[in-house]
């Protein structure tokens, strides 16, 4: 007997169960109705999202599956494809970081060998609290940790990614997981139960009680109680996931499968049904086969359980044999547990007897789609605002630039990324810290680069222009790289959508990231949102984070951003503007996160790109990097801090052209990058840029022990901002995330 | 007599992964075949050297290599080793060595109980060994390490040992070749980054010369390793007594 309680735990509505039961022709019994809850949660259905998404350009001719399977796949040439896609784990890193994020990164993994391809990187993009809180450095010290134990012992490298703190992510931590594989084009896997009577394979690890309605948990805000939420966070074993990769691949390149499908959120429910609704099929399965680790599960559980490392296959007929036998030889769990049927129907037995029956179609694609209301919330005039006249210039810039390098969303990342085995495959030609990873394909000449973006605070000052700029600039660091842009995968991280200023900041960075992607000719091939990232109604920034992925033709010419050679020209492209809204100097200096992000202008934006990849593949250029958080003087630093042989200095004049020297130095203009060249390169980089009408200035030299800033007035005087040793500078940098993590707490309770 | 084509195998545990970068490194810059074995199988093809390559064999969820030591394969190594076969345990394969009691001493957590993966400097502390015959004397290389468990340990006769009979190859130092404490990134007892058996055909370290072999990868120096082992093999002072493997 369903009651109105039982509806309401399972995170249904009044009107939803009334479709269920009208679907049905009858009432659901309590297994049928935990299918439902779990297929029809805001995390398995998309349902606030999904009439929205369609806006995003899908297409293009490198794309060889765009969104709907497990992941985006690409043409990469030489008969090869990339497969690559993002999620999130927020909630359940939340509850317990390291298994939450260790779980993330199989979940991805699976998602991504589930199609035939070995994975080949990983990416995480990372958000939290101020590390002054013992919470917060408790929540990040685990979810790397979480990070590193899984992805270092699959032996996929981890290259890269980003972490911002922020105390909007107080209650509400981010930690979302991209992944990317090569196929070969002619084997890609997709999660289809085709052919009435093949046989339905059940392989990995057995199942047990845990993460039941992991998927229902991260469909709702957080409250108090939700630590008491943390047996619905699964367990990772990634020795068991390697061992299921192996088999998987093996199984693959031996032709024995028809489909195959991880078992994520939402488990045996989920991979069953959306695998017989993309074939037009139904499934029967026999619960009594499943591998249990735990007695006396009733079939509601064995259905909804998230036990991590699960996958389930569809074999050619006859064939079961031979995939049992690959199974045994990995030490990897396999059962038959059921076939393919013609009726449309996922059926579920225990026993014999049926214990469920539903179309599974209306699993999949019957759940309500909702429309929900959009409002701009009255507080975004006051966070647009911004009176620079209250503003005081600084007096002494190289405090400032100090500070700047010692925040620890700008600081080096090596305390993290140390802790991931990046070089293992031994493919990583550009490593962790420069705009893009890349990673060499062997057998060609190609590589390609990684990346994954977003400034969540550019997105709550502007929803629109925030995703524009996460899609923009995702594209520079993979150009920066020498990389031509293939395509996006995108990680959409927003608060409660019932909430109308959630669906408006929704709604608008979908548009940004659509409006950007058809400029730059990118298109969007998988993706994941996640909604309800709130707690106690206070929600996160919007965070649609942009995972790109683009194409190196001549490995060997692949650029990173350390200055190459005394002596070097450093060359700007691009114009600076007066752009403190939303900027780290903004926030580290003046405690302030308001005025308008950076204006994006799309067309600047392809031009400059397209001239910097042109002067990429002529060999032009010693060594690019973007210019983003703390703006031109940061940006600079780092070209000098990552230099391959050790910091080396720079004697830089910019010109002040009217604006504010904090303008200059740390404004956050857009569309700029920083190159240096060969002194005799110079005039060859000039004419591509003229050519293109992208505004270049050369902006110093490389060279030297101390980076000198200096700024130009409009009579011609020069005068000297920042001069600091870059021995001292690499210091700060270097060891300001280290020194955040073990400086002495505050009063505890500060940021409770 | 130098065989025309040097056969290397690569030992293949669950939850071995860079047994794929060994075979690479194998064909690619050694131009040897490479052939990989399965941890199950109770003796080894003929085989020119062995490998056993980094990796969480049996997800290291026990002490690292503490499970792996008792695979049948392991036994065949022991044999192979034994009859003077070149034996290279890189990463986990230094850890599987050091528990299959095929070299001295133990292996704890890193000191700073993470993992750790960057570019290390280490010493050559003995060119006279079948894997260092390219290295200078005091010759300084950039290898990276990824490990959690590099935290090398023996006890004071051990390391006495050690010392004496020269079996310390390779130790953790600055770029300019110094030894000391702060050079060492995991706490390693005397700095100590590889070593090999008293025999010398059984080497252990920690950083990987496989990951640092090729020019497009930005470091060359994992070629005087593996190429060092190739002249060795080449010279044919060092192939296994038949008799003792089978």
């Amino acid at each position: 007997m369903i009651t109105k309680d039982l509806i309401i735990q399972h995170g249904l509505t009044d009107e939803e169960y009334g479709k269920i039961a009208s679907i049905l022709g009858r009432e659901p019994n309590l297994t049928e109705l935990g299918m439902f809850s779990v297929m029809w949660s805001e995390h398995c259905s998309y349902k606030s999202s999904r009439a929205f998404l369609k806006k995003l350009p899908t297409e293009g001719p490198q794309v060889v599956q765009g969104p709907g399977e497990n992941a985006g796949v690409v043409d990469i040439g030489d008969g090869l494809v990339a497969v690559f896609k993002m999620e999130s784990h927020n909630h359940p890193s939340f509850i317990e970081p390291y298994q939450g994020a260790a779980t993330g990164v199989g979940g991805i993994l699976r998602d991504i060998f589930t199609m035939g391809a070995r994975p080949i990187a990983l990416l995480d993009s990372l958000r939290f609290g101020p590390l002054d809180n013992p919470k917060n450095r408790y929540l990040f010290g685990g979810v790397v940790s979480g990070i590193a134990g899984y992805g270092n012992c699959m032996g996929v490298p981890t290259v890269g990614g980003e972490v911002y703190f922020n105390e909007i992510y107080n209650h509400n931590p981010l930690v979302n997981v991209f992944c990317l594989g090569i196929a070969r084009k002619d084997q890609i896997f997709r999660g289809r139960a085709a052919g009435v009577g093949n046989p339905v394979l059940y392989i990995g690890s057995k199942t047990g009680r845990d993460g039941i309605h992991g998927a229902t948990m991260a469909s709702d805000a957080f409250d108090e109680g939700s630590e008491s939420k943390r047996p619905t966070v699964q367990v990772g074993d990634p020795f068991t996931e390697k061992l299921l990769l192996e088999a998987c691949l093996e199984l693959m390149e031996k032709d024995f499968l028809v489909g195959i499908q991880d078992m994520g959120a939402a488990g045996l429910t989920s991979s069953s049904c959306e695998m017989a609704s993309r074939a037009g099929t139904g499934i029967e399965l026999e619960l009594a086969e499943v591998p249990r680790r735990e007695q006396g599960m009733t079939p509601y559980e064995v259905l909804l359980s998230e036990s991590q490392e699960r996958m389930l296959l569809v074999a050619k007929p006859g064939r079961e044999g031979e995939v049992l036998e690959i199974c045994k030889k990995w030490d990897v769990y396999a059962a038959v547990i059921g076939r393919v049927m013609g009726d449309g129907l996922l059926r579920v037995k225990e026993k014999g007897a049926v214990v469920a029956e539903v179309p599974a179609r209306a699993l999949v694609d019957d759940a309500p789609k909702y429309e929900r209301p959009a409002a701009a919330p009255p507080y975004q005039d006051h966070l647009q605002s911004l009176p620079l006249e209250l503003i005081p210039e600084p007096r002494d810039c190289n405090a400032v630039f100090a500070a700047l390098l010692a925040s620890p969303t700008i600081a080096h990342k090596g305390w993290v990324f140390e802790q991931y085995d990046h070089m293992v495959q031994i493919n990583t030609l550009i490593r962790p810290g420069s705009d893009a990873a890349v990673l060499r394909i062997k057998g060609t000449d190609k590589a390609l680069a990684v990346t994954a973006d977003c400034n969540s605070l550019y997105c709550v000052l502007n929803p629109y222009v925030g995703a524009g700029i996460a899609v923009a600039e995702a594209a520079r660091n993979l150009v920066c790289a020498g990389a031509r842009p293939l395509a996006l995968t995108d990680c959409l991280n927003f608060g409660n959508p019932e909430r109308p200023d959630i669906m408006w900041q929704f709604i608008l960075a979908v548009e940004g990231i659509a409006d950007a992607c058809k400029a730059l000719k990118i298109p969007v091939v998988s993706g994941n949102v996640s909604f309800y990232n709130e707690t106690r109604r206070l929600s996160i920034y919007p965070t649609p984070v942009i995972g790109m992925v683009g194409l190196v033709d001549h490995a060997d010419r692949a650029v990173s951003q350390g200055f190459k050679a005394e002596g070097d020209a450093i060359v700007l492209l691009g114009e600076t503007g007066e752009d403190l809204g939303g900027t780290e100097y903004l926030k580290t200096i003046h405690h302030r996160e308001q005025g308008m992000p950076p204006m994006l202008n799309l067309d600047r934006e392809v031009a400059l790109q397209a001239v910097v990849l042109e002067a990429i593949e002529q060999g032009l250029v010693r060594s690019a990097h973007d210019c983003a958080e703390g703006g031109l003087a940061v940006a600079l630093a780092e070209c000098c801090l990552s230099a391959p042989a050790g910091p080396m200095g720079a004697e830089i004049v910019l010109g002040a052209q009217g604006l504010r020297r904090d303008s200059v130095l740390f404004g956050e203009s857009q569309s700029r990058i920083i190159l240096s060249v060969k002194p005799g390169d110079l005039e060859r980089i000039k004419a591509l840029a003229q050519k293109a009408e992208v505004p270049l200035s050369v902006l110093g030299f490389a060279g030297g022990k101390r980076l000198t800033v200096s700024i130009r007035d409009e009579h011609g005087r020069a005068a000297i901002e920042i001069d600091r040793p870059c021995q001292e500078l690499a210091i700060i940098w270097r060891g300001a995330l280290r020194s955040a993590l073990e400086s002495p707490l505050e009063v505890e309770g500060r940021h409770a | 007599m130098a065989r025309s084509s040097l056969r290397i195998g690569i030992l293949v545990f669950p939850g071995s992964n860079c047994d794929r970068d060994c075979h690479h490194a194998v064909t690619a810059i050694m131009s040897a075949a490479a052939e990989f074995v399965w941890h199950k199988e109770a003796s080894l093809p003929p085989l020119d050297a062995v490998i056993i390559p980094g990796g969480f064999s049996y997800g290291d969820y026990l002490r690292t290599g503490a499970i792996a030591r008792f695979s049948p394969v392991m036994a065949a190594v022991t044999r192979f080793a034994e009859s003077g076969g070149l034996v290279l345990g890189i990463c986990n394969g230094f850890q599987i060595l050091l528990e299959a009691g095929l070299l001295p001493g133990a292996m704890l957590r890193n000191r700073s109980l993470s993992f750790i993966c960057r570019d290390t400097h280490v010493r050559i502390e003995n060119t006279e060994t079948p894997f260092t015959g390219r290295c200078k004397p005091g010759q300084v290389l950039t290898l990276p390490i990824a490990h959690a468990e590099g935290n090398y340990y023996a006890d004071p006769a051990t390391l006495s040992s050690l010392k004496a009979k020269n079996q310390i190859v390779f130790r953790y130092c600055t770029p300019e070749g110094k030894v000391t404490p702060e050079a060492n990134p995991n706490g390693s007892l005397d700095n100590i980054a590889g070593i090999v058996n008293t025999t010398g055909n059984v080497l252990g370290m920690m950083p990987h010369p496989e990951r640092c072999a090729e020019a497009l990868l930005g470091n060359e120096d994992g070629r005087l390793i593996l190429l060092s082992l190739l002249d060795s093999l080449k010279s044919g002072r060092f192939s296994p007594k038949p008799a003792m493997v089978s």
